[in-house]
C-alpha cells in the first residue's frame, strides 16, 4: 500500500497548482466556466488524457495521479466540466468503443455521465451502432458544458452504455439554479436523440472509482479552506490579539488538522486500491465517501463559520467552498448509501 | 530476505513463541523478562535501533510488518513499553555513547526495565514548571522531589528524570535530564489506584538520590530539549501502540462487538459502521505517518494529531459499545465497562487532548501563541502548581 506521493507526482501537483493559480485564480471562478482554461489544461498539462490509455493519447496514468490533480483543481474551485469529464472517462475506460477516449485526452471533448435514479430510466432502440434515446435526467453534471453525454440505458438485449451529443437534435438541456455557482447542473431531457453503443454496461467497478476521484476533489477542498482560515488566523486581530491565538479558535484549527490528515490518507489509500488492489476498492471507495465527503463538508462549514461575518457575505469566497463541498457531499447520492455500502461490505 | 519473507518468518516466529493462554502461571514480570529475551535473539527487539546498540538496524517497513502480525496476538511487552516507545530512543537519539552501551542493550533484551519521571503534582500539562530539584555534589547530583503519574515505575530498574538545575532563569532554562537508579535506598515507589481500579502508575518519592554525572543525558540546563525529543517519541509509540495490546484484545473492537450484538438492526449496524470509519481513518493516518517516516520526513509535532485521535477513539469507541450492549455493560467487572473506566486515560496520559490541540495549532499549524507571562519570569519568581 502507497500513501505517500512520488517525486513524479509531487512535480505534477506543483505544476497543476501554478497553472491554476495563474489561469483560474479564485477571484475568476465566479465567471463560470472558460473553455480557453479547460484546452490550456489539457494541452499544458495534459489532465484530462491522465488516466486514458499511451494507445488512445492519455497519459497511461493512475488513479493516484489522478488524485494529485483533482486535489488541485477541487482547491481552486475550478469551475467547468473537469470532473464530469473524469467521471465519463472512468466509464468510457470499461466499455467495447473506445473512440471518445482519443478526443478526451486530445482535449477536444468534454463529456459527462448521466446516473439515472433506476435502471430502465433511459431506454435505446439501437440499430446496429446507433440508437435513439429516450429517457429524462434530473441532474447532470456540468451539463450544460459537456459535449457528449455517456449513459447507460435499456434495450431489449440488455443495459448498454450509450453517448448521446448533447448539442444534437432530440437533446433538451435546462440549466439548473444551483447551489455552486461555480460548476452548474442541468436536467435532460432526451427525446429519440440521436446514440452510439457504447457496448454493454460493465459490471461494477465505475461507481467505486467515482468515489474515489470526488474524494480527491473534496480532499483539495478541505486543504484550501483549512489553509484559507489558518492564515486569516494569523492576521485578523480582536481584543489586542490575533484570533489563531485564542484556544476557543485554534482547538478548532487543530481538529480540522486532524480531519485533513485522516482525509488525506483514506484518499491515498482508495486511489492505490483503484489502480493495485481491486479486492480492497469496494470498501476503500465507500470510506473514502463516508468519510473524507463528510469531512470536506464540516471543515468548510467551520471555515466559513470562523470567519465571522465576513464569511456570510457575497463577496467573501468562504461560502462557495461551503456550497462547493455540499454538493460534493449529495453528488453520488444521499450520505447513506455509502454507509450502507460499507455495512454491506463489512457483512454487518 | 524481501517483505513478504520477513513478514512470513516473524508469523512463525510469534505462533510458536508467543504465550496463548492470557494468564499463564508464575510471576508476570519473570515471564515477560523471558518472553522479551527470546524476542531479542529472534531478532524483533529493535527492528529499527541501530545495530551498533542492539538493534537490527532495519527500516520502518520491518517494523510494520512485525506490528501487523503481533496484532493478531497478545504479546506481554506492558512492563517495556515506555523503554521501547520512550526512554530507549532518548538515549539512542541524545545519549552518549557509554550511556548507549550500557543501558540499551539491556533494554532491548528485557533485562531492564525503565520508567520516565517527568510530571509532578504542580505539573502535568505545564511540565516545565516541575519542582522536583537536582543540586550539584562534587562529581554528581542530589535530587529531592515528587513525581507522579509514573507507569511501571514499581517494575523499574532505571527512571528517565527531567529535574530543575537552575532557579534563577527561566523555567525551561534550568532543568536538566538524568538517568536515576530506582534501587537506590532514597527512591521511595508507591503504588496510585487508577480509576479503573487498577495500580499500574505510581507516585515517586526522592529523598537525596545522588546520581553520578555520567548518567546526565545532554547539557546541564538543556533538559527541556532532551525532554521534547523524548515526548515527540511518546506520542508516536502511543498512536502506534507499541507495547499495548491489540485490537484483538479489545473487547470495544469491532470484531468483538459484531460477534455479540443484534447487527440486523439498522441502527446498530450504523453505529458499528461509524466505529469502522473512524478507525480505519486513523489506522490509514499512522501508516501513512510510518510511511513518511520511512521515506526520511519525520512526522514530529503531527504525531499529536495521531495521539489526539487515537485518545479520542479510545474514549468515542467505549462509550459507543457500552451503548450498544446495554444495562450488562455496567456490572459485574463486564470487559465494556472496564474499557469505559480505563478508556479516559488515553486522553489524559502523554499530553491532554487541550495540549495536543495546542501542539498542533501552534507548531503544526504555526498559528500565534498565546500571550504567555513564563516566557521570561526566573522560575524562582513564578506562580506554578495549584495556588489558593
Amino acid at each position: 500500500m502507497k500513501l505517500v506521493l512520488s517525486q513524479e507526482q509531487q512535480e505534477l501537483r506543483a505544476a497543476v497548482r501554478a497553472f491554476l493559480g495563474a489561469a483560474s485564480p479564485l477571484p475568476k471562478v465566479r465567471d463560470g466556466y472558460d473553455p480557453q482554461v479547460y484546452t490550456r489544461l489539457s494541452g499544458e498539462l495534459g489532465l484530462p488524457g491522465l488516466i486514458i490509455g499511451e494507445e488512445y493519447g492519455g497519459a497511461g496514468g493512475g488513479f493516484a495521479d489522478l488524485a494529485v490533480a483533482l486535489e488541485e483543481t477541487g482547491a481552486a474551485l475550478l469551475p467547468g466540466p473537469f470532473l464530469a469529464t473524469t467521471f465519463a472517462t472512468i466509464a468510457l475506460t470499461r466499455v467495447p468503443d473506445k473512440e471518445l477516449l482519443a478526443g478526451i485526452a486530445e482535449g477536444r471533448i468534454t463529456a459527462t455521465l448521466g446516473q439515472p435514479p433506476a435502471d430502465g430510466d433511459v431506454t435505446a432502440e439501437t440499430g446496429g451502432e446507433s440508437a435513439a434515446v429516450t429517457g429524462t435526467l434530473a441532474q447532470v453534471l456540468s451539463g450544460m458544458e459537456a459535449d457528449v453525454l455517456v449513459v447507460p440505458a435499456r434495450t431489449p438485449d440488455g443495459l448498454v452504455m450509450v453517448a448521446v451529443e448533447l448539442a444534437g437534435e432530440g437533446v433538451t438541456r435546462t440549466p439548473l439554479a444551483a447551489l455552486d455557482i461555480t460548476r452548474g447542473q442541468a436536467r435532460v431531457e432526451l427525446a429519440g436523440a440521436r446514440g452510439r453503443v457504447l457496448g454493454p454496461r460493465p459490471d461494477g467497478g465505475i461507481g467505486d472509482r467515482l468515489c474515489v476521484a470526488l474524494a480527491a476533489e473534496q480532499l483539495g477542498v478541505m486543504r484550501a479552506c483549512l489553509d484559507a482560515i489558518v492564515a486569516y488566523a494569523k492576521v485578523r486581530v480582536t481584543f489586542g490579539r490575533y484570533i489563531g491565538s485564542y484556544q476557543g479558535v485554534k482547538h478548532k484549527l487543530a481538529d480540522m488538522h486532524c480531519k485533513l490528515e485522516q482525509a488525506e490518507s483514506i484518499v491515498r489509500f482508495a486511489a492505490w486500491a483503484a489502480d493495485e488492489s481491486p479486492d480492497e476498492l469496494p470498501s476503500a471507495a465507500a470510506l473514502a465517501q463516508a468519510y473524507v465527503g463528510r469531512a470536506c463538508f464540516e471543515v468548510a462549514r467551520d471555515h466559513l463559520l470562523l470567519h465571522g461575518g465576513i464569511g456570510y457575505t457575497w463577496e467573501h469566497d468562504a461560502h462557495l467552498f461551503y456550497k462547493r463541498a455540499k454538493t460534493d457531499e449529495v453528488l453520488l447520492g444521499p450520505p447513506r448509501i455509502h454507509r450502507n455500502r460499507l455495512a454491506e461490505l463489512l457483512e454487518l | 530476505m524481501n517483505l513478504a519473507d520477513y513478514r512470513r518468518a516473524a508469523r512463525a516466529w510469534l505462533v510458536a513463541n508467543t504465550p496463548s493462554d492470557h494468564r499463564p502461571e508464575g510471576d508476570p514480570i519473570a515471564l515477560a523478562k523471558d518472553f522479551m529475551a527470546r524476542l531479542y535473539d529472534a531478532g524483533y527487539s529493535g527492528i529499527t535501533w541501530p545495530r551498533q546498540w542492539g538493534g537490527q538496524g532495519l527500516t520502518q517497513a520491518e517494523e510494520r510488518a512485525f506490528a501487523a502480525e503481533a496484532g493478531d496476538f497478545t504479546l506481554p511487552l506492558y512492563v517495556f513499553s515506555i523503554g521501547l516507545g520512550m526512554t530507549g530512543p532518548t538515549l539512542v537519539d541524545r545519549g552518549t555513547d557509554e550511556q548507549r552501551e550500557r543501558f540499551v542493550r539491556p533494554l532491548l533484551r528485557g533485562e531492564e526495565i525503565w520508567c520516565q519521571l517527568f510530571s509532578e503534582p504542580g505539573a502535568g500539562s505545564d511540565v516545565a514548571s516541575l519542582q522536583t530539584r537536582a543540586a550539584r555534589d562534587g562529581d554528581g547530583w542530589i535530587v529531592n522531589g515528587q513525581k507522579v503519574w509514573t507507569s511501571v515505575a514499581h517494575h523499574a530498574d532505571w527512571g528517565l528524570l527531567l529535574a530543575r538545575t537552575d532557579v534563577d532563569v527561566p523555567k525551561h532554562k534550568g532543568l536538566t535530564m538524568f538517568v536515576v537508579d530506582m534501587h537506590h535506598p532514597g527512591v521511595t515507589v508507591r503504588p496510585l489506584r487508577d480509576m479503573s481500579g487498577r495500580a499500574n502508575f505510581n507516585e515517586i518519592f526522592f529523598d537525596d538520590v545522588h546520581i553520578p554525572d555520567e548518567h546526565r543525558v545532554g547539557e546541564v540546563n538543556d533538559g527541556w530539549g532532551v525532554a521534547v525529543t523524548t515526548l515527540l517519541h511518546e506520542r508516536l509509540s502511543i498512536s502506534a501502540g507499541v507495547g499495548m495490546g491489540s485490537q484483538r484484545d479489545n473487547p470495544a473492537s469491532l470484531e468483538a462487538l459484531r460477534e455479540v450484538l443484534d447487527t440486523s438492526d439498522p441502527l446498530v449496524r450504523d453505529q458499528l459502521v461509524e466505529l469502522h470509519i473512524r478507525s480505519r481513518a486513523l489506522a490509514l493516518f499512522n501508516q501513512r505517518l510510518a510511511q513518511e517516516t520511512n521515506a526520511g520526513v519525520f512526522p514530529g509535532a503531527r504525531g499529536s494529531a495521531a495521539k489526539l485521535l487515537l485518545a479520542e477513539l479510545t474514549v468515542f469507541q467505549a462509550d459507543l459499545a457500552t451503548q450498544l450492549a446495554g444495562p450488562a455493560s455496567v456490572v459485574d467487572d463486564h470487559p465494556l465497562g472496564q474499557a469505559l473506566a480505563v478508556a479516559p486515560g488515553m486522553a489524559l496520559g502523554g499530553g491532554t487532548n487541550e495540549i495536543m490541540r495546542n501542539i498542533v495549532g501552534d507548531r503544526v499549524l504555526n498559528l500565534p501563541p498565546e500571550p504567555r507571562v513564563d516566557k521570561t519570569v526566573p522560575f524562582k519568581d513564578l506562580k506554578v502548581g495549584t495556588q489558593a
